[in-house]
């Protein structure tokens, strides 16, 4: 007396519009999996349907401070210190309290720029290939080949040593260096084995430092900002993990997968990818540091925060410089931080104050608008009195 | 009469302007002195009787009301010369930069102004800020050298912090800025972002000043009869003083020098007045030499007036007192002490119903519990009971209508709180249980949410005054309403501690109980339901297990099975005959396998106690709680549970295996030292040779201390087979109760690397830790690696380390308790307005929609199953496993 799978989907359909689409997929997963009777199935629907619509949020919820609060409250059990990214020990990553509040505050730029490249089929499986990619990623200066570079007096040229174990391990000849230092006008290069020399037309000595610097700063390869690049075989394929952010640049190199690659640069994610990639970003950024800490927090709380600083278009920090420092009522603003300031301000553009928030109403001592509060429903006095005279 | 309340529509904002100041002010303050010789206030002066009363027994010169009816009334101090207003000396420069020296407009074509004001009503209508547009005109203006209305050529102003204007070496006098500001149409005005009907700019520049009334700056009688005046006062008198100079020396003609020079004075009083924090002013100073506090300080900052007085403000019936356990009060209950519930009362309005019964009340009096403090008459009018010589007589007056104030009595919902209130759950309604002694009592289980122990901690409780809040409190605050926390959608409140460990002790397969003992232990905890059948009989005793009295709290056709916190996760797990009894299964209401442990009802993680909550509702969940509670300290408190240093005795073969690993350990970091030193040690990709050799020590001491750890775990479990006797300090670990396998290792064989910044020790000495090693010696010992147990105890040189150590700990947490203190209230701030509509979209206050369902499915984290709405799995199988069994 089973259903079918078909059966089952054909009785379940009318359900898809009722119930989020997630929801609706988890039940079919479950029901396919299992043998049920017509009855058992109905049962099954009028409890999910049930408790649907328990789990619904009540209109008046203050969301808001719930989600605050679900997010302060456990960052007091937080540690402070930077620790090394769970698994890769070569990089050191904020985390804890003080990338909570980094990205709270949407600063420029966090204070250790990551990314976690992921590679296309081909190149994930193949260590070859993903060191390829690896190599073409990181930033090279010639002063990172260098054993010594000296100022020749004498001869008054420049002269470079290279350290050729680092020229092996980065896949360098002299000759590329050469080719490199083609780039700067006007000197002549000679090449010695691993010294390379560099003559300028009647220098002062100046001229000469000026150039051992340039020299050494002369960009060899990769992208710039990407200081380092770790190179690890995760579980079934090669993830490259890079100190220093650049993902416009990283996304346009072959083999990259475009669609896992990521930064931990909120702001970065918003100027390449857009606003609804940051608030994604912000979303899995706070959930990933929460979990690291073996902190349970539902993604309803975070998703309202990141959607908070993010409606209007522009990643906005929660904080005087953002989120609080825009909003509609005076007294709000006045009450959080700078206080003066927005009271004068207040004075010359002639706000009016609604008073429709929870400072507002708080401040002039009446009901706040929020749960119970919300409700506004009036009794008809007369009604009341003529029951009472009956 | 029924008084129709004023309900405060908005506040509008706005600048004063000369007029206003004279209209609003009673009296125009002339002499710098308040007090006459017989210490009356004079007329005229700063204290003038005009300005409102703060003697109680007065009448108001101005309103004819008394202290507190009357409101206070303006003066005004007309100045002899304008000065400038410091809060918008900053706005005054930005304008007079943009406008025309002559003709006054601002110095941008009429096309564009147009544009600019196009714009601002753009943004005004989609309700974004004006500033950046506003902002952009002066930066577009200031750009213009030549007016473009009248032609005149445009001289650089410089502004010198904090008032004073300075244009082509010419220094402008607010006179000067004055009359410039006035020149400015309305239009332009506008644009610039001035409300013109409130705000015209010139009204920045200060002509009047207005005196506050005396009841914003009462002066203080000190004890020895001298008055002490308010800082505003002492200012004002300043001022005044300055102003009466300034004019005597217009009139008689002094030279220009001692005019700009008081004028000058008389611009640092009233900036000062305003505000004495400006950069750049030294601060005026009390006698003392303390600074004043001044207008804007008294707005400002946590003690401000906002933070303190506005957002947050004071009560009155509530009480503070220590707190200590009673594991016999239910979870929705609190022990008040009988001190405290004379004290708090409840409003109660007298009915025919109740009158007799709150006669009671009111005959007991204000030192007789239960009984009353005040009576309030049907016209607000309040009689102290205290005071009331002759009951009888009042009580003959007691009629329906009146309002009774009567001591708390058992059954009363007060809100109970503890500091810090970081989430919902640091504020819950409890029922009073008035009892002796003077503390709050409350049940362990609440403990988790409030974050509280009862080392000495405070708390708060708040009796509530009205009808509709205690509605509110009962159905929506109780303890028992907040056992799901919103975090997670998981149980908050639960067992901690002995419950724990008493539940497992309890649950333990060959535990098993007499008729007798089993009964006594039902009746001790007042559980009333009678006995199964006896799990077995020996020599004609019937007995009964842990297992099946402690499924005498479980809902009857409660079906559930996981795995317990001692669970070892096996590779293949045995299910029902696991050898630790970890797997949990509860069949129709019994518990048929499996021990009870913090997975079970623990707070945070109880899956059992999450279960009731969710399907059996919390009337339930408070039951079951409760007894829980009751039966299994009662158990623990009868068989007897205690621990101590003899329970981290490990055997001398123990001992010496730790210390081999430890000795192993030392020469595996000596051999890396020298593959260092020879450089052969291989490079960990992007760290550096010395980094590398840094981890590799790091990773061998710690992989060093976990052996060791699970040598001591190994024998302590041997140990306790071998003498049957079962080791109290591992019963805790293993079963969630108290403290972790970490910590009996760290006390039974090695405390580990000590570790600052997350690195070996390194600071000290140059080169070294301390003197006792030779420079650059980076062997586990000179590092700060503590290869003692607790219980042994540490060398002077580990004590040294690991103080170091613990030190780091105690400034980190002061730290962070500040800093996420601060993220917080950001994140409140942000976030307080916003809410669910009707038409279940999260907006905020100006009606945006921020989300268009909550969390994408419109779903409430605390009605959710960790996070899963509905969680299908558990209803499918369900109802599939029925048909198949």
């Amino acid at each position: 007396m089973y259903l079918s799978e078909e059966e089952i989907v054909e009785r379940i359909a009318e359900l898809k519009d009722k119930l989020p689409s997630s929801l609706y997929n988890d039940l079919e997963r479950e029901l396919r999996r299992v043998k049920i009777t017509e009855e058992d199935l109905k049962k099954v629907v009028a409890e999910v349907l049930r408790r649907y619509e328990f789990a619904k949020v009540e209109p008046g919820e203050a969301v808001g401070i719930v989600a605050a609060q679900s997010m302060g409250e456990p960052s007091t059990q937080m540690t402070m210190r930077t620790f090394h990214y769970a698994g890769v020990a070569e990089l050191n990553v904020t985390l804890g309290l003080p990338r909570i509040i980094e990205i709270v505050d949407a600063r420029k730029k966090p204070s250790t720029p990551m990314m976690t490249i992921y590679l296309e089929e081909e190149y994930a499986q193949d260590r070859e290939k993903a060191e390829q990619v690896a190599r073409e990623i990181e930033t090279l200066y010639v002063r990172d080949v260098l054993e010594k570079s000296e100022i020749d007096l004498v001869n008054s040229r420049v002269n470079l040593y290279l350290d050729e174990y680092e020229l092996r391990r980065k896949k360098l000849g002299v000759e590329d260096i050469v080719a490199k230092l083609k780039s700067i006008k006007g000197v002549e290069i000679e090449e010695n084995g691993n010294v390379i020399s560099l003559t300028l037309s009647n220098p002062t000595i100046k001229d000469l430092r000026k150039l051992a610097n340039r020299v050494a700063d002369l960009h060899l390869r990769g992208i710039k900002d990407i200081t380092r690049v770790v190179l690890r075989k995760e579980e079934k394929e090669y993830v490259i993990y890079t100190e220093g952010s650049n993902l416009k640049d990283v996304l346009k190199i072959e083999g990259v997968d475009v669609t896992r690659t990521k930064t931990n640069d909120i702001m970065e994610i918003q100027r390449v990818l857009g606003i609804e990639a940051a608030r994604n970003a912000i979303i899995n950024e706070i959930q990933d540091t929460l979990n690291e800490q073996g902190l349970i927090v539902d993604v309803r709380h975070l998703m309202l925060v990141a959607d908070m600083m993010t409606v209007d278009g522009t990643v906005k920090a929660i904080g005087r410089h953002g989120v609080s420092g825009e909003k509609a009522s005076v007294l709000a603003r006045a009450a959080f931080e700078i206080t003066v300031d927005h009271l004068l301000q207040a004075a010359v553009t002639g706000e009016y104050d609604e008073l429709e928030g929870i400072v507002e109403n708080v401040i002039v001592g009446r009901p706040v608008k929020l749960g119970t509060g919300m409700v506004e429903l009036v009794m008809r006095r007369e009604l009341e009195e003529s029951k009472e005279a009956v | 009469m029924r008084i129709i309340p004023k309900k405060v529509e908005g506040i509008k904002f706005g600048l004063l302007s000369p007029e206003q100041i004279r209209k609003m002010s009673e009296v125009k303050i002339v002499t710098a002195d308040t007090y006459d010789e017989d210490g009356y206030p004079i007329e005229g002066g700063l204290m003038d009787p005009r300005l409102g009363v703060v003697d109680p027994g007065l009448r108001c010169k101005t309103c004819g009301s008394r202290v507190g009816d009357c409101p206070g009334h303006f003066g005004r101090i007309e100045l002899a010369r304008p000065v400038i207003h410091v809060g918008y000396a900053k706005l005054i420069n930005k304008i007079l930069r943009s406008i025309c020296r002559a003709c006054g407009r601002i110095l941008l074509p009429d096309d564009k102004i147009e544009a600019f004001r196009q714009e601002l009503r753009k943004a005004k209508r989609i309700g974004k800020s004006e500033e950046p547009i506003v902002e952009e005109l002066f930066k577009a203006a200031r750009a213009v050298k030549k007016c473009p209305h009248c032609g005149e050529e445009q001289l650089d102003i410089k502004f010198e912090k904090p008032t004073t204007f300075i244009e082509d070496k010419q220094r402008l006098s607010p006179i000067d800025v004055r009359e410039r500001l006035e020149k400015i149409t309305d239009s332009d005005a506008e644009v610039m972002g001035f409300d013109v009907e409130v705000a015209r700019p010139e009204w920045m520049v200060l002509t009047v000043l207005p005196v506050p009334p005396v009841t914003v700056r009462p002066s203080i009688t000190l004890e020895s009869g001298e008055r002490s005046e308010d800082d505003l006062t002492h200012k004002l008198v300043d001022i005044i003083r300055i102003n009466q100079r300034l004019e005597e020396n217009i009139e008689a003609g002094a030279p220009q020098l001692i005019i700009e020079d008081l004028w000058e004075l008389l611009q640092y009083h009233v900036t000062t007045y305003f505000n004495n924090e400006v950069a750049g002013v030294p601060p005026a100073r009390h006698r003392s030499g303390r600074p004043l506090k001044t207008l804007a300080q008294r707005l400002k900052g946590k003690e401000g007036r906002f933070r303190s007085n506005l957002s947050g403000k004071r009560v009155n019936y509530s009480a503070r007192t220590v707190i200590s356990p009673d594991p016999n009060l239910s979870i929705n209950e609190v022990g008040v002490p009988e001190l405290i519930a004379r004290e708090l009362t409840i409003p109660v309005i007298v009915t025919p119903m109740n009158i007799e019964h709150i006669k009671k009340f009111i005959r007991n009096g204000p030192n007789k519990y239960p009984g009353a403090n005040y009576v309030e008459r049907p016209d607000g009018a309040r009689l102290s009971l205290a005071r009331v010589k002759n009951i009888d007589e009042l009580l003959e007056k007691i009629e329906p209508g009146w309002k009774v104030h009567r001591h708390l009595i058992d059954g009363d919902i007060v809100l109970f709180n503890r500091q810090p209130s970081l989430h919902r759950m640091s504020i819950m309604a409890h029922e009073v249980r008035v009892l002796p002694y003077k503390t709050f009592r409350l049940n362990l289980c609440v403990c988790p949410p409030y974050n509280a122990d009862f080392d000495g901690d405070e708390m708060n409780l708040h009796a509530i005054q009205g009808q509709e809040a205690r509605a509110e409190a009962r159905v929506l605050m109780r303890v028992q309403e907040q056992i799901l926390s919103p975090r997670f959608g998981g149980p908050i409140i639960g067992g901690i501690h002995d419950h724990i460990s008493g539940a497992y002790l309890f649950t333990q397969p060959e535990v098993r109980f007499t008729r007798e003992q089993a009964f006594h232990l039902l009746y001790a905890s007042g559980i009333n339901k009678p006995l199964p059948e006896p799990a077995f009989v020996e020599d004609g005793k019937e007995y009964y297990t842990g297992k099946q009295i402690f499924s005498l709290l479980l809902p009857e056709d409660l079906n559930l099975t996981y795995k317990a916190k001692v669970c070892k996760k096996c590779e293949v797990c045995k299910e029902e005959e696991c050898e630790y009894d970890a797997y949990v299964v509860i069949r129709n209401g019994k518990l048929e396998h499996g021990v009870m442990d913090e997975k079970s009802f623990g707070a945070f993680a109880g899956e059992l106690l999450d279960r009731i909550v969710k399907d059996y509702g919390t009337d339930a969940a408070r039951e079951f709680l409760d007894n829980v509670t009751k039966l299994v300290i009662n158990f623990i408190t009868w068989r007897g549970f205690s621990t101590g240093i003899d329970d981290e005795d490990l055997p001398e073969e123990a001992k010496e295996r730790i210390a081999e690993i430890l000795e192993e350990a030392d020469r595996k970091v000596q051999e890396l030292i020298r593959a260092y030193n020879e450089n052969i040690l291989e490079q960990l990709p992007g760290r550096t040779l010395e980094e590398t050799l840094e981890m590799r020590i790091m990773q061998v001491l710690s992989e060093a201390r976990d052996k060791t750890g699970a040598i001591a775990n190994e024998y302590l479990e041997k140990e306790e087979k071998r003498r049957k006797h079962e080791n109290s300090a591992r019963i805790m670990a293993i079963s969630g109760a108290r403290g972790s396998l970490l910590n009996l290792t760290q006390m039974a064989a090695c405390v580990g690397q000590q570790a600052v910044r997350g690195e070996r020790i390194k600071r000290g000495y140059s080169g070294r830790t301390l003197p006792h090693f030779k420079v650059g010696d980076i062997s586990a010992s000179a590092k700060g690696f503590v290869r003692s147990s607790y219980k042994r105890g540490l060398s002077p040189l580990e004590f040294f380390f690991h103080n170091m150590g613990g030190r780091e700990g105690l400034v980190d947490t002061a730290v962070r308790t500040s800093q996420s203190g601060y993220m917080q209230r950001r994140l409140i701030n942000a976030l307080q307005d916003l809410k669910v509509e009707y038409d279940n979209t999260v907006r905020d206050t100006r009606g945006v929609i921020v989300e268009f369902r909550h969390g994408e499915d419109g779903a409430d984290p605390s009605r959710t199953d960790w996070g899963q709405m509905v969680n299908v799995k558990k209803i499918v199988q369900r109802y599939a496993r029925k048909e198949a069994a």
